[in-house]
Order: C-alpha cells, then structure tokens, then sequence
C-alpha cells in the first residue's frame, strides 16, 4: 500500500478519498454502535466468499445430478446417478478402453503414475536439497534462493521453456548430439513425454517443498547434535536417529500436500504436452474435467461436476488426513 | 593474505575449518547440479529469443543470437549476404550475387568488379552477434500482446489493492473485536483453504455467467478477492498489536474506521506486503480460472495469451519465447529484490 507521505499531492489525494469512504462508515458507526463494526467489517468478505466460494460449493454437488446441456440448475433434467453410472461403468478398470468413459479411466491411470512418481522424485530431491542446505554450507542463501525461484514462474512459462529445452532443435538434442546419441522427439513419445512431465513439475515444485523441510529441519534443537557429536555417533546414525525421526511428521504433512497438489497437475503439463499429448499418453483427470465442461462445444457439466465430485472425495480424504496429522504435530 | 579474507577459504568453510570431506564434496556437487539445472532452461530460452526466426531452428545451435551478415554492394540493388570463401587457399569475406547449382557468383564488397564463381562446399555464412528485437515488438504491435500485457497489469494491480483492503478490513475485525460468531467465521474462512479451485471450477463458472462477470476481467479479479491466505497472514499479524493503541485512540474519540486507517494498517505494512508479493505472483501466473471464463481474445491475460499463441504459431519460437522472457521478466525481478520477504512469508504461512 502506498504511504501517504509519498508525495504532498498524492497524499492529499488519498486523504480526500477516504474523507468521502469514511463519512458513510463513520455514520453506520453512529447509528449502529461500535459492536457491529465488526460485522460491517467482515462483510465485503463474506459477501464474496459467500459467492464466489460457498455458493460453487453447493451447487457442486447438486450439479452433478443433473443432465443435458442447459447451464442454470433450474434448466437441467435431474437424472440421479446417471453422471457418477456412466463415469464409473467398466469391465475392467485396469483397461480403460474397456471402460464406458474410457477417457476418463485413461486420465486416473494417468494421474495416479504421475502421482507415484511426482511424489516420490520431488520428495527425494527436496528432502536431499534440505539437508544439504541445512549444513553451514558456504552461500546458503544463494542456494537457497536459486531452488526457490522456478516456484515463482507461471506454469505457461515453465511448459514454454521446457517445451524448448527439448525440441527437436532444442539444447537437449545439441547436447546429446554431441555425446553422438541421435536426436529425439522427446514429447512426441509416450514413455519420454511422461517421463519430462514429472521432470518438469520437480523443477518447478521442489523448492517449496525444499522451503518446508528446511524450517522443519532447523526447527530440531541443536544439543540433540552436540550430544550426538560427544558421543561420536557416526553422520548416518544422526541422520537416521536423530535427524528423519524428528522431521517424521513434517515429511508426512509434505507427502500429502504433494499428493493433494499432484493429483491436480494441469497447467503446466497441458501447456507442455499440447493438451495431453501424444494420444492421450498426458491426460489428467483436470484435464479431463475441463474438456468435459469447456473444451469442446459439448458442455457435459454434469459429467465434469461427476468428475470433480470423485476427484474432490479423494482429495478430501488426504485434506483430512493432513488436518489430523497437523493436530498430531501441534500436541 | 589473511584466513578471513581469502575467497578460497571463504567458499570452502565449513562446520570444521580446514578439514573437507566427501560429504562436502558431494553437496557441492549437488547444489552446483541443481543450481545449473534451474539456470539452463531458462538462460536458454532468454537467450534464444533473441536470435532471428532465420536462426532460431538452426541445429546444432549457436550458444549467442548471432544472424548473417547482409551488405549493401554498390551495383546491386537489395543487400546481399557475406559468406567467408576460400579463394587459392586464402580465407576472403565475399558477397553473393546468385547461387547456380553447386556454384556461387561471389563479388568482393569492397571492388565489385566481375563475379567470381565459387564451390558451394568451400564457403560458410559470415554471422554476427545480432540481437533481433523484431522478436518482442513484432508480438507488441503486430499481434495482440500489448493488449494482454495491459490486461494482465490491470488484472495484478486491482486484484493486488482489492485482496489487500478486503482482507484487511476482515483480518481487522477478526483480530482487535469481540463479537458474536467470531470463532465460527475464522473457521468457515479458512476452511476455505482446502478447496481448491479445481473441484468447484464448474459451478464457480456457472456463478460467474449468473452474475455477468464471464469474458469480462472482472470475473478473474472479483472472485479471488477474498483469500483465506490473506485474511490468516493478516489477522496473525494484526494480534501482535497491542490493544492499548486502539483504546488510546479510542478515547480520543476516533471512529473504528479511522483506527483500521490510521493505526492498524500502517502498523500492519510488513505483512501487506508480504500479501501484496503474493497477490502479484498469484495474478500474473494465473492460467486455469482465466482461461475458463475469458474468451474473447482482446480480454486475454498474458499467460492465457501465450498459450493461445503458441496453439496457432508452433512454429515461430521466436516470437513465442520473446512474450515468454516478458511475462518471466518481472517475476524474476520481484524475486531480485525481494527474495528474502517471500521466502521467510512462505516458511512463516506454509503457503503459496
């Protein structure tokens, strides 16, 4: 917010301004008494989260229930179960294309292999990053800040650069040219693409993660280290006794954040991947939702609700999860 | 030179003075590593869009943007381009007049007397380091980036000062009041937290349409206004402040609102702009809610943009990693110069 000793006019400006928004709020003051100010305050809030949170909420559910193409609930046929029947009949949910939306099931397998491996690689590499960074190692800071910085960048970019390091004329390709490997088309293929879409999405999250797991890191009182250092305990006894018992819980509360946050992944690897590509080797389960609803002319809101509906079950699941380790942490 | 001041020792100082083990070595090596990792992709495309749209598809590439050199050659009328060319074993800049088959009319720049006719093989383009700033006013002009950029600072700056007077008002009376309902609130508003966008983006649209904000950037700034972030960061930071100051300020007979403004907020700075640095991230990465409730082209966001952008032309990277570098561009300068607010806001909140 800018101060209003920045300039003489500007400063006059805003007290001027807010004369006008304080006359009415000091008469509401007035009138109602200073006890429901509070009420007046909190209320340009609530209204929006009232309607732009609360309200989508509530009709996500009901949405679900409802058929054709119309886009007020008051338009749409209520069709029961029909959204959840069609979404979940399969033969065999191992083979998506036996599935009525094999689409769909092609996504949640999707989902959950780039769930496994995302969680598993970020985890690992953040995990090594924090203890690394929490040694007094020489510009701390420097490192610190360098991992952090591709958290800060759009996901359209992060799919843009990427999508360029490994182009067919891309550095990759140059510099494996001159390890006299040929060239690929690295997001032309299945296993490749699927392969970068997690390497991409660790380069772009682990710093977080990183972040989290430093503060839990130094949290860990430093006698425990100087009684370990008495009694001569080797560095892989401290880490394994000391240091991953007393990070357990911060480790568990960043494992389901990052299984919350992957079982969303959509930006960067629709961007990446063109929309899913090759085939449908990178559709996600958002993806999916979104096509239902706003990809094509379509419009299945009622399917992509169904959709959303599944995927929020889960994702509830893991957040109550998260809130009674979170409890567990506090006690 | 003493232990202090020496880089080397300096570098290499570690838990033990003097003694360095391979563990050291290791994090070096990783930390050094990752460092790279981050950099490359992004130097990279940073430095590829400056090349030409001539060079840029060049492979192997060139490390810097370089470009054949053209010259005008008295006698002819367009610029011709420079090749190096061996002539009796000697290397010469020569300008070329036409290509035949396997051979080239060269003529020297300087004395263009009759043409030479030179072996294709023999010669190699003259390039200069050339910086092709068509790349980003080509998009600015040309296409419609000026308007997405417009549109995606006009977007970051309202959500920006809009997230931080709601918030704050709501953060204000959570924190110095007594009312009833109080804890229920809080509660309700951070629960909030927890759903995430892609759960509810259906009938968050449907909203959107029902109240007339769809295709319009009103309907990517007003619905995320109200931040559970926001109001949690604030009140936490607003309970520090000693209740004394607003009873003194009371006395004096000061209205409520005239506390909020005078006295909590200014006292309240540190943590706005951590929320301010938030809320700017937040805005100008956004890409789903954008995409969904934005379709007319000149309502476009800069990242909604460029994603529409690279679908049409997959093949001009130069002109799509030029927006690229614009949209990184300030994001990376926030971060410059306020890296150490946003990582100690994140360890601080657990959020982002």
């Amino acid at each position: 917010m800018s101060t209003p000793k920045a300039t003489d006019l500007g400063g006059r400006a805003l007290d001027f301004v807010m004369g006008i928004v304080e006359a009415p709020i000091n008469g509401f003051e007035r009138l109602m008494g200073r006890k429901r100010m509070p009420y007046l305050f909190l209320a340009p809030n609530l209204i929006l989260f009232g309607i732009f949170t609360f309200l989508p909420i509530a009709i996500a559910v009901g949405y679900a229930f409802t058929g054709g193409t119309g886009l007020f609930v008051s338009d749409r046929p209520f069709v029961g179960f029909d959204n959840f029947r069609q979404l979940l009949q399969c033969e065999d949910y191992l083979r998506p294309g036996s599935c009525r939306e094999s689409l769909f099931w092609t996504a949640v397998w999707n989902t959950l292999w780039f769930v496994g491996f995302n969680v598993a690689a970020t985890l690992l590499v953040a995990l090594v990053t924090a203890l690394i960074l929490n040694r007094a190692i020489a510009a701390r800071g420097f490192f610190r800040a360098m991992f952090f910085y591709p958290v800060l960048l759009s996901p359209v970019v992060i799919g843009l650069i990427w999508k360029w390091f490994l182009d067919r004329n891309g550095l990759l390709n140059a510099f494996l040219q001159m390890l006299g490997v040929p060239p690929e088309i690295f997001l032309l293929d299945v296993g490749w693409s699927r392969f970068f879409v997690v390497v991409v999405s660790v380069w772009f999250h682990m710093g977080f993660y990183t972040l989290i797991l430093l503060a839990g890191l130094q949290a860990i009182p430093k006698d425990l280290y100087e009684a370990a250092a008495i009694d001569a305990a080797s560095p892989r006894r401290t880490l394994f006794r000391i240091t991953l018992p007393l990070l357990g819980p911060n480790l568990l509360v960043v494992l389901i954040l990052l299984m919350i946050r992957s079982v969303q992944i959509f930006d960067e690897a629709w961007v990446l991947t063109n929309g899913g590509g090759p085939g449908t080797a990178n559709s996600f389960i958002v993806q999916y939702i979104y096509q239902m609803a706003f990809g094509s002319d379509l419009r299945l809101f009622g399917l992509a609700s169904a959709a959303s509906v599944l995927m929020g079950l889960v994702l509830l699941a893991l957040t109550l999860i998260q809130l009674r380790l979170g409890r567990k942490m506090e006690s | 030179m003493s232990q202090g001041l020496s880089p080397i020792a300096f570098l290499t100082r570690t838990r033990r003075p003097g003694r360095i083990g391979v563990t050291d070595i290791l994090s070096w090596a990783w930390l050094v590593l990752g460092t790279l990792a981050v950099l490359i992709p992004v130097v990279w495309a940073g430095l590829s869009s400056f090349k030409p749209a001539a060079e840029i598809t060049r492979f192997p590439p060139t490390l810097l943007p370089r470009a054949a050199v053209q010259q005008t050659v008295p006698g002819f009328n367009a610029p011709l381009s420079l090749w190096t060319v061996d002539v009796d074993g000697q290397p010469r800049e020569m300008a070329m007049v036409r290509r035949i088959g396997l051979k080239a009319q060269m003529v020297d720049p300087s004395n263009p007397g009759t043409p030479v006719s030179v072996d294709v093989k023999t010669m190699s383009p003259v390039q200069r380091l050339t910086i092709a700033t068509e790349n980003y006013t080509d998009p600015l002009t040309r296409f419609d980036f000026l308007t997405f950029l417009k549109n995606s600072v006009f977007v970051t700056f309202v959500a920006t000062l809009l997230t931080l007077i709601v918030n704050a008002l709501a953060a204000f009376a959570l924190s110095k009041y007594r009312f009833r309902g109080e804890k229920a609130i809080f509660v309700l508003i951070i629960s909030t937290l927890m759903i995430p966008l892609t759960v509810v983006m259906v009938p968050a649209y449907l909203v959107v349409v029902g109240v007339g904000l769809v295709d319009s950037l009103w309907g990517i700034i007003i619905p995320t206004v109200a931040s559970p972030t926001g109001v949690f960061l604030l009140r936490q930071y607003m309970l520090t402040i000693p209740d004394e100051l607003i009873e003194a300020a009371r006395v004096d007979a000061a209205s409520e609102f005239r506390i909020f403004w005078r006295i909590v907020l200014p006292l309240t700075a540190p943590a706005l702009a951590v929320l301010a640095i938030f809320s700017v991230l937040w805005r100008w990465n956004d890409f789903l809610w954008p995409l969904i409730v934005l379709s007319s082209r000149e309502n476009f966001t800069l990242q909604v943009g460029l994603n529409a952008f690279q679908g049409e032309f997959s093949v001009q990277w130069n002109y799509i990693l030029a927006m690229t570098f614009l949209s990184l561009a300030p994001v990376t300068v926030v971060f410059l110069f306020l890296q150490k607010y946003i990582t100690t806001g994140i360890a601080g909140t657990g959020m982002k």
